[in-house]
């Protein structure tokens, strides 16, 4: 079967690659990881180091030019290497908050869906209380509470907790449709362990879905992420942060207008890049082209059609 | 009808009773004694006694989570840490204020939604449609506080046209009133105007290609008419569901859009309180917010059958 799934994700890059624009985005987002992950060896100004002396007399911030490139705060750190380093910060949370919830997501919606009856009702009731809780603030209040609102792997956890839903509904779906697939009747007929089916013959058909909700999820981890930095509750002081960034540079609006802009420029484009990316990947995987990507993806659309109920998800299936 | 209203009720009672019990756990999960959280700087033995005695904290926990939810079924949130004020009165007070502003929010976005939407869809692949897709795109990518920053740069600081924050309330000068809730309400509506214009845009599209559609072209109506009277009404069906739940989610939505413009709403008093430790408004807020989403979400399924008599209520 894996190779059926290796085919399956070759025929959506194939579809894939004629999506101009979401090839931009992925060059975008392919450069930002590498200079964010070569950042402690690229030849960057010390992030949270104030260079002072840089720094005219009166101490106001330097504007974009040659002594730095984005300009400086007005504690002479420079912006540039600010926010290369806060990129570190927002893909970090975003794939790993992105990444939790993926798992959580692909095991409940798999599991209810595949055992069906009370399990699935359980599994399905608790995903709808989730999914009834005011994600932001209970975040913002959770965090606030656990008083860990330094720790990384906290902040991205706590976004994972509120987003799995999403996930669990969709995957849902799709298993609910993939049950009644021959295939997989022949198999459990022919009396494979329920283990067995699931990952020999059911998650490898939902390689193209996860894919596709997969960087919807990153977009939406990294601008959760940076709503909580900017309210304060997020990664904390020296560490760069976009999110913060903007909050700090607001005070200085009229003085250094680029100390909100950068940032909060590097927030627009990120998520842009990565909602990008997941719509040429639906587009890649559309009903229009079902003679194509029948065998990949039965019942794409209608698995889709889940999250048009979560408002805090802003996706649709696009029936055009 | 009367049984499926009924029934939808009775499912919702799980939902509602779990989401109180997650809302009652946001403080008593915490390691520790919450009194201490909840007393933050002040831990003298006389405030922390005081903090047990008011909320039973003495009690076994089920018994705690009993009492509190009948006061919560009587109405009665507890009393704020910091003022001392009940809750229900300090979230009562910045409800107006967070209504008006989503009330606006909405308008906004619809304004720019219905219309854009619909031209998108007649003239597909044409200038306009690729313009509004790909405001679309950019509109649920911008986070809502940038927009509210560039904003309050562009029109409140530079041109003047807009003051960069507060609040006026409406009795008091209904003119200033609008003035300062014109900025923030873009700042809110903009994500919600990209979302409503997608769905606007592919249910007319789908509208259009139905054969009531061709039989009023192939009598004569015109074009015009055809889209705005017999189309339109149909294809706003699914945006009805999608407002709802925007409706629902209003409080949540308005946190940080309250924040950035100083609007002395609900979500602004619930940034407030996270750092002032009154977890009691903050509970008090949660729980606002679970139950209105819950509420529209079944009035959406209720409102949705009423306009598409095609959904058999069964």
């Amino acid at each position: 079967m894996e190779s059926d799934s290796a085919g399956s994700v070759l025929l959506l890059w194939r579809r894939f690659r004629r999506e101009r624009l979401a090839l931009v985005g992925t060059g975008f987002i392919v450069l930002l990881v590498l200079l964010a992950v070569f950042a402690p060896i690229l030849p960057l100004r010390d992030p949270n180091h104030g260079y002072y002396e840089l720094l005219p007399l009166d101490g106001r911030p330097i504007a974009p030019g040659s002594v730095f490139w984005l300009g400086s705060d007005p504690n002479g750190r420079d912006l540039f290497s600010r926010l290369i380093w806060g990129a570190r910060i927002s893909l970090f949370i975003g794939f790993i908050a992105n990444g939790m919830a993926l798992v959580v997501g692909v095991i409940v919606g798999t599991v209810a869906a595949y055992f069906g009856k009370w399990v699935d009702m359980i599994l399905m009731r608790f995903t709808d209380v989730m999914m009834a809780f005011p994600v932001l603030l209970f975040s913002i209040a959770l965090i606030a509470i656990l008083q860990r609102g330094g720790n990384v792997l906290v902040i991205a956890a706590v976004i994972a907790l509120f987003y799995w839903t999403a996930v669990a509904r969709i995957v849902r779906g799709q298993v609910l449709s993939l049950k009644e697939v021959e295939f997989i009747e022949a198999a459990r007929s022919s009396g494979g362990a329920p283990r067995h089916i699931l990952f020999r013959h059911i998650l490898p058909h939902l390689v193209p879905v996860i894919i596709v909700y997969g960087t919807i999820g990153i977009a939406t981890s990294i601008s959760t992420e940076s709503i909580l930095s900017f309210i304060g509750i997020g990664v904390q002081p020296p560490t760069s942060d976009w999110g913060k960034m903007v909050s700090d540079g607001q005070s200085y609006m009229f003085l250094a207008p680029w100390l909100v802009i950068f940032p909060g420029l590097m927030i627009l484009l990120t998520v842009l890049a990565f909602n990008l990316i997941s719509d040429g990947l639906r587009d890649a995987l559309d009903p229009r082209h079902r003679s194509l990507v029948k065998r990949v993806v039965g019942g794409f659309s209608a698995g889709g059609q889940a999250l048009v109920t979560s408002p805090r998800t802003p996706v649709e299936a696009e029936s055009a | 009808m009367t049984t499926y209203v009924l029934r939808r009720l009775v499912l919702m009672v799980p939902v509602a009773f779990l989401v109180t019990i997650g809302v009652f756990m946001l403080i008593h999960l915490t390691p520790g004694d919450p009194a201490l959280i909840l007393l933050g700087e002040d831990r003298s033995p006389q405030a922390i006694a005081a903090i047990h005695q008011q909320l039973g904290l003495d009690k076994p926990l089920y018994v705690q989570y009993l009492i509190w939810l009948g006061h919560i079924v009587h109405g009665d949130l507890g009393r704020s840490i910091t003022t001392h004020q009940p809750v229900t009165t300090a979230i009562g007070e910045r409800l107006p204020a967070t209504l008006e502003l989503g009330a606006v929010a909405l308008i906004w976005s619809l304004l720019v939604a219905i219309p854009l939407g619909t031209i998108a869809a007649v003239r597909r692949g044409s200038l306009a449609d690729h313009l509004a897709t790909g405001l679309a795109v950019g509109g649920v990518s911008i986070p809502n506080f940038f927009i509210g920053i560039v904003l309050i740069f562009f029109l409140s600081v530079t041109l003047r046209l807009f003051p960069f924050g507060g609040y006026v309330p409406f009795n008091q000068d209904p003119f200033e009133n609008l003035r300062h809730v014109i900025l923030p309400a873009i700042a809110l509506g903009t994500a919600g105007a990209a979302i409503n214009m997608r769905f606007t845009r592919s249910s007319m599209i789908e509208v259009l290609n139905q054969d009531y559609i061709r039989t009023a072209r192939a009598k004569g109506a015109p074009w015009r008419r055809v889209v705005f009277i017999h189309a339109l009404k149909n294809a706003l069906i699914p945006v009805v569901t999608i407002v709802g739940l925007q409706i629902g989610g209003i409080i949540e939505g308005a946190v940080v859009t309250e924040t950035v413009f100083t609007w002395p709403g609900v979500g602004r008093l619930a940034v407030e309180s996270i750092f002032n430790r009154d977890y009691t408004v903050v509970q008090g807020i949660v729980l606002l917010a679970a139950f209105s989403y819950l509420i529209a979400n079944l009035l959406v399924d209720l409102v949705y059958g009423w306009l598409d008599p095609r959904i058999s209520f069964t």
